[in-house]
């Protein structure tokens, strides 16, 4: 009976690995978090000279489950093609650490989390920067008396705190590895995320983010969010081979038909809607908002007198950059304009554009050819 | 480095040791590789494929995929000691420009190129009155990347045109480095060693 109660409340709160930061965290609006706590997963040994280690950054509605099971869905750590013994980020050679950025809502510190006076921040949560992620994890690894990592590695919203990295502690990484990514968010980017937060906050469950203890959340409207953003992931020529204008089967079986009605008639709106609501099991609104908003701010350049090559200017690190030629949301011409400024700052820098057919997901499918760019530019 | 095409042995040989070069058209990396592992030379390099990129950074060298005639504007005035572009000025869009980015970017260069006053080639325009397809230059016109044919003659006079100094030539046939005298028959392939003029 007790063990039961027990088991039932560590369901409700996953008992993520954390570490609570022993200083407050200043950040890029000018407000301060008082206590931040750093929620972490770690794959192969740490050597003695504490030389090995690699740091992974997850993208948007990711986390620090890298290469073990998530605890909410059950399904297997979101890089496990990519991250393990023998794979191309070796664990069986590094010390891997992903840490869940503050703001969302897998233990770190974020909108959910309760504020000094003992209730859930909600909308008083400051708004943050890519850049104060990358101070949370720079928290983190000051914490764990890592100096210089071997490398960071990231793709999407994890590629921006690798470039982050690079640019604002130019001496914490030995290698910047940045996969389908950007410097900057583009229109097109900031206007595709104001679609996901209108809709969350139109959901009138959201009640100004204040919705925690409620037993409602604005499920419906992070999941249009993510239905919305799941586009953007995906390529035109993906979806047409994966979906077509192929209708939904019954769910006893007998093929589908057009209903005249609103019904999900195509395989593509059952397959969005699947998607939106798995994602509202394991993500929290508010982070949603607050993470969108922090990609949206994003522009290195900016950060840096407005000329991206002098934010490198002071990196002695070796970069390399990948993009596929279907991703559509960050395309090649983003990580160009990265590679041109590197170039310019006389930064060690490598770029191919890879062909595959996933659109932005690329980086988390199976792409052959990124596994060898990976492992080579880990062990060159 | 048995194995690198002799053009490239030359280069590799003349390159001082700790040095910055750029290898443009470096395809798959053998000569920055050798640059690396021989002579700790910072190598750089451009390369427009796709899958020869992805060899090169998969061997630790840092090649950026990107087209030489857009892409080395982006690199600064004297970043590199030499730029090197082997095998690959005629396929530039306008191989003069290119001669004069080439020594923007790097204090030398080494440029070399197929002749295209090799006598074979002479002779197959002379007697078939065709463009020649020879094992050197194994495509036909209609679809070849060499859009600027150059003989050594015709380098030679754009170089003075330029005002860029020649401080070496080495010349080839058949895998092999020939004498001076009559090269523009005689080679199939030129190398040059430039530099901008004092």
């Amino acid at each position: 009976m007790r063990r039961a109660q027990v088991r039932r409340r560590m369901n409700a709160a996953p008992p993520h690995q954390r570490l609570t930061l022993p200083d407050p965290l200043p950040l890029d609006s000018g407000q301060v978090l008082e206590r931040v706590d750093i929620a972490y997963e770690s794959y192969g040994e740490l050597a003695a000279d504490k030389g090995n280690a690699i740091l992974v950054c997850h993208a948007l509605t990711g986390d620090q489950y890298l290469a073990s099971t998530h605890p909410i869905t059950g399904k297997p750590g979101w890089w496990e093609r990519m991250v393990g013994p023998g794979l191309p980020i070796d664990t069986d050679r590094y010390h891997v650490i992903c840490a869940n950025v503050i703001g969302s809502c897998m233990g770190s510190t974020g909108p959910a989390s309760l504020a000094p006076d003992g209730r859930p921040y909600g909308m008083r949560f400051p708004v943050i920067t890519i850049r104060d992620m990358v101070r949370g994890l720079v928290g983190l690894l000051d914490a764990m008396e890592i100096g210089q990592l071997h490398a960071v590695v990231g793709g999407s919203m994890g590629g921006m705190q690798a470039l982050s990295l690079a640019a604002n502690f130019p001496d914490r990484a030995a290698r910047v590895l940045a996969i389908a990514t950007t410097a900057r968010h583009s229109a097109q980017n900031i206007a595709f995320h104001e679609v996901g937060r209108q809709a969350i906050m139109a959901d009138p469950n959201w009640r100004e983010g204040d919705y925690y203890g409620e037993g409602k959340a604005p499920d419906a409207g992070l999941a249009v969010a993510r239905m919305a953003a799941h586009i953007t992931y995906l390529s035109e020529e993906g979806l047409t081979e994966k979906f077509g204008r192929r209708l939904q089967a019954k769910e006893d079986g007998r093929p589908g038909e057009k209903t005249f009605g609103f019904d999900a008639d195509f395989q593509v709106e059952s397959y969005l809607r699947y998607q939106g609501s798995g994602f509202t099991r394991r993500f929290d609104a508010n982070s949603y908002l607050y993470i969108t908003r922090a990609m949206d701010y994003f522009d290195i350049a900016e950060e840096h007198g407005g000329k991206l090559a002098d934010a490198f200017a002071g990196s002695s690190a070796r970069f390399c950059l990948v993009s596929f030629d279907s991703d559509w949301l960050y395309p090649t011409a983003e990580s160009r304009h990265v590679v041109h400024a590197l170039n310019a700052a006389g930064a060690p820098v490598s770029f191919v554009e890879l062909s595959a057919p996933f659109g932005h997901d690329s980086f988390l499918l199976d792409v052959p050819a990124l596994d060898r760019v990976v492992r080579g530019f880990l062990d060159g | 480095m048995a194995d690198l095409r002799p053009d490239l042995r030359t280069i590799l040989a003349r390159i001082e040791p700790g040095s910055r070069a750029l290898d443009i058209g470096c395809g798959d990396g053998a000569l920055m590789a050798a640059l690396r592992d021989g002579k700790r030379v910072d190598a750089r390099g451009i390369e427009i494929d796709g899958a020869c990129v992805e060899r090169c950074v998969a061997q630790g060298l840092s090649v950026v995929q990107g087209d030489a005639d857009r892409d080395l504007a982006f690199y600064p005035d004297g970043a590199f000691d030499y730029a090197i572009l082997s095998q690959t000025l005629q396929t530039a869009a306008r191989p003069d420009h290119m001669l004069a980015e080439l020594l923007r970017v790097g204090r030398r260069a080494f440029v070399s190129f197929p002749n295209f006053a090799y006598w074979r080639m002479r002779w197959a325009l002379m007697s078939r009155g065709r463009m020649p397809v020879t094992r050197h230059l194994p495509v036909s016109w209609y679809e070849t990347a060499n859009i600027h044919h150059v003989t050594v003659k015709d380098f030679e006079e754009l170089a003075a045109q330029l005002g860029i100094a020649i401080e070496n030539r080495w010349f080839f046939t058949r895998e092999r480095e020939i004498s001076g005298p009559g090269a523009n028959w005689r080679a199939e392939y030129a190398l040059f060693e430039v530099s901008r003029r004092a």
